[in-house]
């Protein structure tokens, strides 16, 4: 049956991806441009028989998200800089403990209180880096409101799959504007919590491997189960600190259970990048205006090709391989300062020139700003 | 021995970081090992998530009043349905000897080398005042009694809070009454006084504190408010 077509708000599409990927636990603290997604799942959650929690701040959230996954119920906390930054510990101990758990960061200026209510690309680093330590992550970064919805439910696929938290890196224009969609519930593939298949007496001799993540059972389940923010024996579930062979094993392990599924994980949009000679690498809400600018820049006869990564963590490496194998210039503007384009120019490794356009005042970068700069680039090009 | 008949497989002990922390290591029951200070948030959630859990909680003084001292009042107020035990040795045992909030005025540590010039806190009085609806305080001297508290509170439904003066001789002793724990046991016979038969006005100090049932009230447990909540929001149809 067709769904109807309604404006719908990124953040409220968000909350509605949680609620549809079977999320029913949210835990959070107020903050711009996120709050939405709270204040909807405050009445949404118990309408579905969830629960909603205000919490005193956000390690108090991020940790109230944890607990309610070890106890088996899928689970998502929304925020935006500011709460980011007090969560990173936490979400460290969600990849070091390997609890399934969702992070939406709706980004907006900073460092610091920064620019409350003005979008922002600056947590693109912080959303891979942020906590200490070795580990991986997935990043997902939604540029419409349709894909706040649909990307909602694949972090929760991807997190409950990969044993892992999954961060969705919305901005304040993307939560705050409004499209016209029809967000389907009906053919959503879902991953279920499953218990493992093996006697609870075994399970801590059952090993995951990377081709076999064991689902993790839940407290109360006929499975005890010993989460730790500590390193553990990965083959005996055991403590213990003091061996660096455990020590690499884990290390090595919550690395590679991501990057192995590489190929699986990573997700770009590729528009006209098969005879491009200018490429545009652009994610989330400035992916519109990239978009914008690639399509003037053809009329006026401007081979241009956007790659837009939709997984920005791990980073879609090989597609950005393509591009520079055959484009000239790499242009990436993003609502920060060079922030993923150092990433793209190491990527590219010399094989083309990387030019980047950053913003930091606040204020969306316009189409024109990039045809302004495809122009130049182009110039340059037809000049040599 | 005590006739709890608590079920062992819905049993989950959310532990902080300290020498407290790791009895997560040594009990046969499910058991999260949190970050500092953080215990309380992450067993709140999992109480919520699935009420039919029966939650332990075990912290540290200093992670229970200092990094997780807010975490703390806002357990208390909501009376999520846990029991929180307090190991307080007065004292950062596990980093080796730095003050803590309920370190006392003028006590030494590795970072009050000329004496605390800061007030401690009285755990159970905070936790009483933040909205705890069971409050205890025993000592390891008297462990049989301390074992009936926290017994009292496992069966109390609401938000129970447990303070267990426990004795860090290696630190603490050593730097402040004496270094062999024996002994440092033994004090803690002379220090407590009954909650009866204590002056509820007089001072809290170190040498002199109340033990026993402090605070025992009733009132709805966090759990029972959020399935209320969901009938109302069901009432209202949802969809
Ligand atoms: C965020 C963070 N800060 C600091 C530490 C270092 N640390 C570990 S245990 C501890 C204090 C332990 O004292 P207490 O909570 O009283 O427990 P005890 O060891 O005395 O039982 C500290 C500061 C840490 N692990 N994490
Ligand atoms: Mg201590």
């Amino acid at each position: 049956m067709p769904q109807p077509r309604k404006l719908v708000q990124g953040n409220e599409a968000v909350a509605e991806g949680a609620i549809a990927a079977g999320a029913r636990f949210f835990a959070g603290y107020p903050i711009t441009p996120s709050t939405e997604i709270a204040e909807i799942l405050s009445r949404r959650m118990p309408e579905v028989g969830g629960s909603f929690l205000q919490m005193e701040d956000e390690i108090a959230s991020m940790g109230a998200v944890i607990g309610a996954s070890l106890a088996g119920v899928k689970a998502l906390t929304a925020t935006s800089g500011p709460g980011f930054s007090l969560m990173q510990e936490l979400i460290g101990y969600a990849a070091m403990a390997q609890v399934p758990c969702v992070i939406v960061d709706v980004m907006r200026g900073g460092p610091s209180t920064g620019l409350p209510t003005d979008p922002s690309q600056g947590d693109v680093m912080q959303s891979r880096w942020g906590t200490h330590g070795e580990h991986s992550m997935i990043v997902l970064v939604p540029s419409t409101v349709l894909e706040c919805f649909t990307l909602t439910v694949d972090a929760f696929n991807l997190s409950e799959q990969y044993r892992t938290p999954v961060i969705v890196l919305s901005d304040a224009m993307v939560g705050h504007m409004r499209e016209a969609v029809a967000l389907r519930v009906e053919d959503l593939r879902l991953a279920r919590r499953g218990e493992p298949d093996c006697d609870p007496d075994e399970y801590d001799t059952v090993v995951s491997t990377l081709d076999h993540i064991l689902p993790r059972p839940d407290l109360g389940s006929r499975f005890r189960v010993h989460a730790t923010g500590l390193v553990y024996n990965r083959r005996s579930g055991a403590v213990d600190t003091s061996d660096p062979e455990v020590a690499a094993d884990l290390g090595l392990y919550l690395r590679e259970k991501i990057y192995h599924h590489r190929d699986a994980i990573v997700r770009v949009e590729e528009v006209g990048t098969e005879d491009a000679e200018i490429g545009l690498f652009a994610y989330g809400s400035v992916a519109r205006s990239a978009r914008a600018a690639m399509k003037a820049a053809r009329k006026k006869g401007v081979r241009v090709g956007l790659l837009r990564p939709i997984t920005l963590w791990p980073f879609p490496t090989g597609a950005v391989d393509r591009m520079a194998e055959h484009v000239e210039t790499i242009i990436v503007p993003e609502m920060n300062i060079r922030q993923m384009a150092w990433e793209v120019q190491a990527a590219v490794a010399g094989r083309a020139k990387v030019v980047d356009l950053g913003r930091v005042d606040g204020r969306l970068i316009t189409p024109a700003q990039i045809e302004e700069l495809i122009d130049r680039e182009v110039d340059h090009l037809r000049a040599r | 021995m005590l006739g709890l008949e608590l079920d062992p497989d819905k049993v989950a002990v959310f532990a902080g970081i300290g020498c407290s922390g790791r009895i997560s290591n040594y009990l046969n029951y499910s058991t999260v090992h949190c970050a500092h200070g953080r215990a309380l948030p992450f067993a709140t959630g999992a109480k919520v998530a699935d009420p039919e859990l029966k939650i332990i909680v075990v912290m540290g003084d200093g992670d229970c009043a200092a990094i997780g001292g807010n975490h703390l009042i806002h357990a208390a107020r909501r009376n999520v349905d846990l029991t929180a035990v307090v190991f307080n040795n007065s004292i950062y045992g596990m980093t080796g000897g730095q003050k803590s909030p309920s370190t006392h005025v003028g006590d030494r540590s590795t970072t009050s080398p000329f004496g605390n010039s800061e007030p401690a806190f009285d755990l159970c009085e905070l936790a009483r005042a933040a909205g705890a609806t069971y409050v205890a305080r025993g000592t390891s001297w008297a462990y049989r009694q301390l074992v009936q508290l926290i017994a009292g509170g496992l069966v109390h439904e609401g938000f129970s809070f447990i303070e267990a003066m426990a004795i860090c001789n290696t630190y603490y002793g050593r730097f402040n009454l004496t270094a062999d724990s024996a002994e440092f046991l033994r004090l803690q016979k002379e220090h407590a006084v009954a909650v009866d038969k204590f002056d509820v006005d007089g001072p809290r100090l170190r040498d002199l504190y109340p033990v026993g049932v402090i605070h025992h009230v009733e009132r709805p447990a966090y759990s029972d408010v959020f399935s209320d909540m969901r009938q109302k929001a069901g009432g209202r149809g949802g969809g």
